[in-house]
């Protein structure tokens, strides 16, 4: 069983409509590389040119921001829900 | 002029188009807050060669914000909110004693109409932005004064409103927005886990969360600070602000506020140095000021200044370019020091203020004795929030009362100890 991406509605409308997308690899990063590479229009508004995130476009593995986990490095593994969420101020 | 509210507008009111701040697109007006292309940013753009007030005329409209009207991202009149703002400034001589400094004053958002925190001045935005949108339920997340002024807002203009907070927040924050009627959700989580939630509840349902796709309108009501300080100085600037930080955007929106009113010439001078205040226990903006760069470094709050507890603040970038490039710096303090905070502006000034005013006053303490304010300087310090919210943080740092008899010889025995 693959990681399941969970895609905001901003981001679905470059995905064909889809909000979940399914996606293979060890890493969050391997993950984003499958999206981006079977997505072209959704790939440079995962990540960068050098494959690395955005500040301001945030990924949750399993609810949980993966800058604690080690980012694009964090291991993922079958099953797993990455949810990609734009920053937005708050307080 | 009269003050009451009213639900006639005399212009129908509409909201401004948006523009992503990275990429500069374009976008219609829309509860949207972040651009299609890129994910950067919404601001709403402004008619450049729009007819702007002087300062007579400002001088003479109803004492809110909305006195500012032509810079605040709506054209036509304002349905809801029509009398929050235009809080004192009171000058602080004691405190300025104590900073070293020229004069000092507190614009003292305490007072906030209707619900005692300066984020009275967003959702004033955030629910007109609402109207103009024909949205009929807003909500937001937030730390406690956020909830608080959404629940009190909604509840006057008769909207519908979902309010989502961390599970532990102050009895102040969290009975302070229950009263109102409002549907209240706690979480169990961070501000942090709350935002994210908002996120994805505002994609699902379309509500107008005010902090989240609203956000763009909702930001600029902050602006107002800004003007209101330097009308009631007499039309000019200080040469130093000190505000605290949670997301970090009232920071930027001083720094865009002030810059407005000197383009607009209705001050002259430099723009003010900014400087940004916060708990050590989630400080993620003083330390990227500190390190340099232009990341957050997210943090897991550990304070009791629960309303600045944003580990992941999302302007936070933003509020840094801010103070740096006006000549200013940030601080953080502790929990202790920012407890004593609290009692100095109360002692002090008069004014009690809730944990991230304690924050403020701390801040400026440390950038005093670190010479980042001097002599010359007049310093303005932005209380955002009432006292009355979070007793909880000062409730053992204040003498205990005595109790006697109503006789007049244990009163004398009191006035003789």
């Amino acid at each position: 069983m693959p990681v399941t991406l969970n895609l905001p509605s901003v981001l679905a409308a470059h995905a064909g409509g889809a909000r979940t997308i399914q996606a293979t690899g060890r890493t969050l990063g391997e993950a984003v590389a499958d999206v981006a590479a079977r997505y072209p229009a959704l790939a440079p508004r995962l990540r960068d040119k050098d494959g690395k995130p955005y500040p301001f476009v945030n990924f949750y593995l399993n609810d949980e921001d993966v800058r604690f986990r080690g980012g694009f490095a964090a291991p993922v593994e079958d099953g797993d829900e990455v949810t990609v969420i734009p920053a937005i101020a708050g307080g | 002029m009269t003050l009451t509210p009213s639900t006639i507008a005399a212009v129908p009111l509409t909201a401004r188009p948006l523009r992503c701040r990275n990429c500069g697109a374009d976008h219609a007006a829309a509860p949207v807050a972040v651009c299609e292309q890129c994910l950067g940013p919404l601001d709403p753009v402004y008619e450049p060669d729009r007819a702007l007030p002087d300062r007579t005329t400002i001088a003479r409209r109803a004492p809110s914000l909305w006195r500012y009207r032509e810079w605040l991202p709506f054209d036509g009149d304002p349905v809801w909110s029509r009398d929050t703002g235009f809080t004192p400034l009171v000058e602080a001589p004691a405190l300025a004693r104590r900073l070293g400094v020229a004069r000092a004053w507190v614009k003292n958002d305490t007072v906030c109409h209707p619900s005692l925190s300066f984020k009275d001045r967003v959702v004033a935005a955030g629910i007109n932005a609402a109207a103009a949108l024909g949205l009929d339920t807003i909500g937001c997340a937030s730390t406690g004064n956020l909830a608080n002024a959404v629940a009190a807002h909604a509840a006057r203009a008769g909207l519908k409103a979902w309010i989502f907070i961390p599970e532990e927040l102050e009895a102040g924050k969290v009975i302070g927005t229950s009263i109102y009627g409002p549907r209240l959700v706690r979480v169990r989580g961070t501000y942090d886990d709350v935002n994210r939630l908002c996120a994805q509840v505002a994609d699902r349902f379309g509500w107008g969360m005010v902090n989240v796709n609203l956000r763009g309108y909702y930001g600029e009501g902050s602006k107002t600070v800004a003007y209101e300080i330097a009308e009631q100085l007499g039309w000019r600037v200080p040469t130093a602000v000190v505000a605290p930080m949670a997301g970090g955007s009232l920071l930027s929106k001083l720094r865009k506020g002030f810059g407005e009113f000197l383009e607009a010439r209705l001050v002259d001078g430099r723009p003010p140095r900014l400087y940004g205040a916060q708990a050590s226990g989630c400080a993620p903006i003083v330390r990227l000021v500190e390190r340099g760069g232009d990341a957050i470094e997210p943090e897991v709050p550990r304070t009791i200044c629960r309303s600045l507890a944003i580990g992941n603040p999302a302007d936070g970038v933003y509020a840094a370019r801010a103070m740096r490039e006006t000549g200013g710096w940030a601080a953080a303090v502790s929990d202790a020091e920012l407890v004593a905070g609290i009692r100095l502006l109360a002692e002090e000034v008069g004014v009690f203020a809730e944990t991230a005013g304690g924050v403020t006053a701390a801040a400026a303490l440390a950038l005093a004795r670190s010479g980042r304010l001097g002599p010359d300087d007049e310093v303005v310090l932005c209380i955002t929030g009432h006292g009355l919210k979070t007793l909880e943080a000062v409730q053992g740092a204040v003498a205990e009362a005595p109790v006697v008899a109503p006789r007049l010889r244990e009163v004398a025995a009191l006035v003789e100890q």
